[in-house]
């Protein structure tokens, strides 16, 4: 079995967001990139199938559509332990290009099971995933946040309103991970870096697509009220606050 | 052309969030000059459907067979799509659950549709179609056109006030016609939470971090919880320690919640925790820190002790209910 987790390259969550000029876009000076906290944990899961030989998986390829200055971001997943990785070499403009040209790859490499995180936390769009399965007509499961290979079958736990779900979709499928799907993010060893360096990376141009939504446009949220205190040993008048003024309760 | 909202039930039941939905609905059909269509699929009785009426649709479509008592998310966008495509709808709107969430991206595909998702506002412009959304886990929000003639957008739960309206609706039932044979997802085992009122439907939110030292410690912030009719939650430290389940974990990686109140309780506000919350209408802090950046979220705030602070709220909140 042939996994591909496909990943992108955001700014590390606590970054604080500034914009260029014209607001169209973010200010990326001084910002450090990091693997999408989803795909992170989506990668540690497809290595933890691989490191146990019952489950059949063989390898590990991580994808990624972007520029060359993306390649830490490459290198980083592969020193956590990807096999190697393919960077289809073009500019993101929005989730639909992404997917067309993740989906021509994995047409051609033949990939039993493609792991996406449920968002990316820079676009928030949950997108990618959902659209690869539909490009390749093939079955999607979205809110995994379990998966297992039991003699030779996958078997996903997903989230529901109220609960979860445990089912089963022949190969290839799209499996759409959140929260739970491994503990902790994998962290690469000195020999993971080493190693890294040598590991293969395949570039390739994309093909020909198109995109249908561009951001025109960044605002900052509204920012709140200042806080009001009310002191503690008087707590209750919170609660009358929160009835008479707030009219929430 | 006409506006689609597709409107999930639970065991043939509407929620808060389907009338959220149709309300959003009517409010991008007015401004393309058009009507609303909402689709049920599954069993949901005559008197349910006539809900949605109340809220702007003005024909409600119910479609029904075997093969959706799975969500199968290639079988339902299909499903979906299909629709879409007879009623000739140009905006085509699904929650930001689990469940949008699955389908939508797949009906962008199938309809060759620009996604906008996480649209927490009605669109800026029609011409250029230009959507109003989350970016940066909460920190930017994005003005994004699509332009694209088909459109998918998902909504952001409890982003949109319901709007009723007099009932000019009817009910149509429909065939389902899809190029899929089978329903290839099968359902193994199925694990509910009963009786409980669920995060993501919760109107009031009580959270408890870190501050709260320890899982004893839990009793009166549940008490609290309760007294005020809302659900519990907790923050990445605590679910991470095994203090509370994962599902109450809220946060950029958790679950994302816009409740009108939440109580954060010895939580310090990282950004990442703020990513999940910052939608809320109202929010409460209670940290001993007074230097904690949750504070500068919230609108009310006390600087203290949780273990001394909880007792007196649950006992003024009972005053007020009784």
């Amino acid at each position: 079995m042939k996994i591909l987790v496909c990943i992108s390259n955001v700014p590390d969550t606590t970054t604080k967001i500034k914009f260029n000029e014209g607001n169209a876009s973010i200010d990326t000076t001084g910002i450090q990139w990091v693997i999408n906290p989803w795909d992170e944990l989506s990668l540690t899961r497809a290595l933890e199938l691989k490191d146990d030989p019952a489950s059949g998986v063989k390898s590990v390829t991580v994808a990624h559509v972007g520029p060359a200055s993306s390649e830490p971001t490459i290198r980083k997943a592969l020193a956590i332990g990807a096999d190697d990785a393919i960077r289809i070499n073009a500019e993101s403009p929005d989730a639909f290009f992404v997917a067309s040209q993740l989906s021509d790859v994995i047409k051609k490499e033949n990939f039993d099971i493609i792991i996406c995180g449920i968002e990316s936390s820079d676009f928030n769009g949950s997108a990618v995933g959902g659209m690869i399965s539909e490009f390749l007509g093939i079955p999607s499961v979205s809110a995994v946040s379990g998966l297992k290979i039991d003699n030779g079958t996958a078997v996903l736990t997903r989230e529901i309103d109220g609960g979860k779900e445990v089912v089963t979709v022949p190969v290839p499928f799209v499996a759409v991970v959140q929260k739970g799907i491994a503990k902790e993010p994998r962290i690469a060893a000195m020999r993971g870096i080493m190693m890294a360096r040598t590991k293969p990376v395949k570039t390739i141009e994309p093909v020909p697509s198109e995109f249908l939504t561009n951001i025109v446009a960044l605002e900052k949220p509204s920012p709140r009220t200042t806080c009001k205190f009310i002191d503690p040993e008087n707590a209750e008048h919170l609660i009358s606050l929160l009835q008479n003024e707030a009219k929430v309760i | 052309m006409s506006v689609l909202v597709y409107t999930e039930n639970w065991e043939g039941k509407f929620k808060k969030l389907s009338f959220e939905l149709v309300s959003y609905a009517s409010g991008v059909a007015r401004m393309l000059n058009t009507s609303v269509i909402a689709l049920s699929l599954g069993k949901v009785d005559d008197s349910e459907l006539k809900k949605l009426g109340n809220y702007g649709a003005q024909k409600i479509i119910r479609a029904d067979s075997d093969k959706l008592s799975v969500l199968d998310n290639q079988f339902y966008s299909a499903v979906i799509a299909g629709i879409a495509w007879k009623e000739n709808a140009t905006v085509i709107i699904v929650s930001n659950n689990n469940t949008g969430k699955a389908i939508a991206p797949r009906l962008s595909v199938r309809l060759k549709a620009g996604l906008g998702s996480s649209v927490s506002r009605l669109p800026i412009s029609i011409s250029p179609f230009t959507v109003y959304k989350r970016t940066y886990s909460g920190n930017a929000y994005a003005h994004m056109v699509i332009k694209s003639d088909i459109k998918v957008l998902t909504l952001a739960q409890n982003s949109f006030e319901l709007i009723e309206t007099a009932d000019n609706s009817e009910i149509e039932n429909t065939t389902i016609d899809v190029d899929i044979a089978d329903v290839k997802t099968t359902i193994k085992e199925v694990q509910k939470q009963t009786g409980k009122l669920l995060l993501s439907d919760a109107d009031i939110v009580v959270s408890g971090g870190r501050g709260m030292k320890s899982p004893e410690n839990w009793a009166p912030l549940i008490e609290l919880a309760d007294a005020m009719g809302g659900a519990t939650a907790c923050s990445r430290p605590v679910s991470d320690e095994g203090w509370r389940p994962h599902e109450e974990h809220t946060g950029q990686t958790g679950k994302i919640i816009a409740p009108n109140l939440y109580i954060a309780v010895g939580i310090s506000g990282a950004t990442q925790h703020l990513a999940g919350i910052s939608s809320s209408k109202y929010i409460v802090a209670i940290n001993t820190d007074k230097d904690a950046p949750i504070f500068e979220a919230a609108q009310y705030g006390i600087v203290g002790d949780a273990m001394k602070v909880l007792p007196k709220l649950v006992a003024a909140v009972r005053e007020i209910k009784k």
